[in-house]
């Protein structure tokens, strides 16, 4: 993994007094329990400066009350932590705040107002960031400028609302679901946004549930479930523990018996999923090859068969058996 | 699985991406904006662009003075209408019928001459019909033995000497002492047959009327709207804007910046101040400009009690709104705050018609105090010395309403 070096013009030097310089966030033993459930048990991370970092996991598996413990809206129950060598509460969160750019999931900028005067708006409470016309242009919104926030398209009012985290031009982004409920083309356009600030040498947190936008953005991902971190890694370090390049999905009229179909010469694992066997393979062309004699041996016909290549969509099912979207 | 998944060789592609890109350098400081004018602005545009907000607070007052001028404009007094019972048309009898019916309508033309009283002759049953619903103030019963009829005037109009018959003539008053009408109309109706029957005055006297601009109704109205409006203003202003920021998580947001809470609070007073100016105005040049009702007191001091009423009430919304999070909620306990003061404060009418225990408590609510001070200002001309325990008693509102809403205020 290349970590990005701070851009050298930056008005913040880019680590100051962490007591790791490399360190953006560090928590140990998180914990965040509701009534009746804990949302956070016993969470640990670290955040490298100049990197973007993924939290991937289904709803409910605790990324929103992770993020925005480290953002400071939400006080932690146990564990310790630190954002860019801070701690919250220590009596400078003001200046912290200054440094931090947040987008939360659930915001819904004021209508009536337009997107330059929401952007002007978050603009004037730092004391330096960047220029207001240059963040409307870097969020593509130029022909929208005076354009009221509630005629815009959910596309246009997420990328507003990066565009109000990246007007403090933050050391530390955060973004809570940027893509959720986006049509393919906004993601992609919200993807190019966050790629823009990363290259900058920014560092970012983002939560999803899309695997493949933790795939493309995230240079680490850390897995997530019922509160916990349970995989950490790049995105192929984390694919590459299925032991397996692709994944072969196929369904027949008969019974096969998945012990033996993982014995088959280039296939390191299956498992079923409703009618449907889904085999890892590393070797694909000895697989298939095996897989359709074993088929044939068996007096089975074959109704459907796909391959693709390993996600981290199947690290998750192989790790939690459930598939993220599940819940 | 998505459709949309990127084959994994991009996803490898995605380590190899040039450190980018135009448009990341840093920014200067170009422009430095005044966070608190700018939430200010970010108040005002929202207001302006909210067109059912600009009418609650500028048309419906003025449409409400209109209407409430209009019903009790200052009309010639009407003529109270007094029923005079005619029992012939239950007995059978004819020719006691008709000197009965004859001794009404007679009776009924001697209160008809009185000015303000209007007799009619009515069957018992439709007199009562009508004193139960109030048509009439005032029923008459006579009592007369058949034959005797008085004459009660002559053709000339002086009165008649007493009862020519020399029978008794009873008159009975029907009257209920709670209506004010009715007791007027028992003392018009009787002065008018004591006389018509040859009572003599024993002196003379003669009435000289004046109407008096300042003691109309509409006089008493329009400073207890503004003040009405101010209350509505200030209260719905804040706590929709506050509890539908909260609802739709605009207030995390913000609470995640290092924008200075107080700023944010205070561009909601500013905001307040900005408008309050046209809200009077807005109510004051109306009533002049149509009802001719004049500010005899200072522009200046209205100005004051309206500035101070108006953060008074902000202060209280603010209150009402730092806990609710859906507009339902808000809305439930604004009328819950607000509705005992449009009945209590003597907007519409005189608080003094309340019981004697209630008119400490009632002249304790702020609302009470600012129709008072703008009524003392603006009909008696009274100067800020001699208001200064109600514009005391706003302030004290407003102040604890603010420091307590800042406490328990909920951001999330």
């Amino acid at each position: 993994m290349d970590v990005k070096t701070a851009n050298p013009s930056s008005p913040f030097p880019r680590s100051s007094n962490s007591s790791d310089p490399q360190v953006a966030v560090r928590c140990t033993g998180l914990i965040k329990r509701y009534a009746d459930v804990t949302a956070v048990d016993g969470l640990n991370l670290e955040v490298e400066l100049g990197e973007c970092f993924g939290l991937l996991g289904p709803n409910g598996a605790g990324k929103t009350t992770t993020i925005e413990i480290l953002e400071g809206l939400t006080p932690a129950d146990g564990g310790s932590l630190e954002v860019l060598g801070q701690t919250w509460g220590a009596g400078d969160d003001h200046a912290l705040r200054q440094r931090l750019g947040v987008q939360l999931q659930e915001t819904q900028l004021a209508d009536k107002l337009t997107v330059e005067e929401t952007i002007r708006l978050f603009r004037s409470f730092y004391a330096r960031g960047r220029d207001v016309d240059q963040v409307i242009e870097t969020v593509a919104l130029e022909e929208k400028r005076r354009a009221r926030v509630g005629k815009l398209s959910g596309g246009q009012k997420q990328r507003l609302a990066v565009a109000c985290s990246l007007v403090s031009d933050p050391d530390l982004l955060f973004l809570d679901e940027p893509t959720t409920g986006l049509d393919p083309q906004a993601r992609l356009k919200l993807w190019e946004i966050v790629e823009a600030f990363r290259g900058g040498g920014g560092t970012i947190l983002l939560t999803t549930h899309y695997m493949e936008e933790a795939a493309r953005l995230c240079d680490r991902v850390a897995i997530m479930d019922h509160g916990r971190v349970i995989s950490m890694g790049t995105p192929a370090e984390l694919i590459r523990t299925l032991g397996a390049d692709q994944i072969v999905e196929f369904r027949v009229n008969g019974e096969l018996d998945p012990a033996s179909l993982s014995r088959l010469p280039g296939v390191s694992g299956s498992r079923t999923r409703g009618a449907d066997y889904l085999l890892s393979v590393s070797d694909a062309g000895a697989a298939l090859h095996a897989l359709l004699a074993e088929i044939e041996r068996l007096g089975a016909k074959l109704d459907a068969l796909t391959t693709h290549q390993a996600t981290l969509e199947d690290v998750f099912v192989s790790l939690t058996g459930r598939t993220l979207r599940d819940e | 699985m998505s459709k949309l998944e990127p084959p994994i060789a991009d996803v490898n592609a995605s380590y190899e991406r040039e450190p980018q890109q135009p448009g990341w350098s840093p920014a200067g400081q170009q422009h430095r904006y005044n966070p608190l004018v700018q939430l200010t602005l970010a108040r005002i545009r929202e207001f302006v662009r909210e067109p059912e907000a600009l009418f609650w607070v500028f048309v419906f007052p003025v449409l409400l003075a209109f209407v409430l001028g209009i019903a009790f404009r200052n009309t010639a007094p009407q003529k109270l209408r007094i029923a005079v019972e005619d029992r012939a048309a239950q007995s059978g009898e004819a020719g006691a019928a008709t000197g009965a019916q004859d001794l009404a309508s007679r009776v009924a033309q001697a209160i008809s001459s009185s000015p303000g009283l209007t007799g009619v002759v009515l069957t018992p049953a439709e007199a009562a019909t009508e004193f139960r619903t109030g048509k009439v103030e005032l029923v008459v019963q006579v009592d007369s033995a058949a034959g005797s009829v008085p004459n009660p005037q002559s053709p000339d109009g002086s009165p008649h000497p007493a009862g020519t018959t020399g029978t008794a003539t009873n008159f009975e008053y029907r009257f209920d002492p709670t209506r004010p009408e009715s007791t007027t109309a028992k003392l018009s109706v009787d002065d008018a047959l004591q006389r018509a029957f040859g009572r003599r005055d024993v002196v003379e006297t003669r009435d000289q009327t004046v109407i008096e601009p300042g003691a109309r109704y509409i006089d008493f109205l329009i400073p207890g709207l503004i003040g009405l409006n101010l209350m509505g203003s200030g209260m719905w202003g804040l706590g929709f804007a506050l509890v539908q920021a909260r609802n739709r998580k605009l207030l995390k947001r913000l609470a995640a910046t290092p924008m200075r809470r107080s700023h944010f609070l205070l561009s909601f007073m500013i905001s307040r101040l900005v408008f309050l100016s046209f809200e009077v105005a807005a109510v004051v040049i109306f009533g002049w400009a149509v009802f001719g009702v004049a500010v005899h007191g200072s522009i200046v001091t209205v100005g004051i009690v309206a500035l101070i009423g108006s953060l008074s009430f902000a202060g209280v919304g603010l209150l009402v709104a730092s806990r609710p999070k859906t507009i339902e909620g808000v809305s439930g306990m604004m009328n819950l705050v607000m509705l005992p003061m449009w009945l209590l404060s003597g907007t519409f009418f005189s608080y003094s018609r309340f019981p004697d225990f209630l008119q400490p408590a009632i002249k304790a609510l702020p609302l009470t105090a600012l129709n008072d001070a703008l009524r003392a200002v603006m009909n008696e001309g009274a100067p800020l010395r001699s208001i200064w325990v109600g514009v005391a008693v706003l302030a004290a509102w407003g102040l604890v309403s603010f420091a307590v809403a800042l406490k328990i205020f909920r951001w999330q």
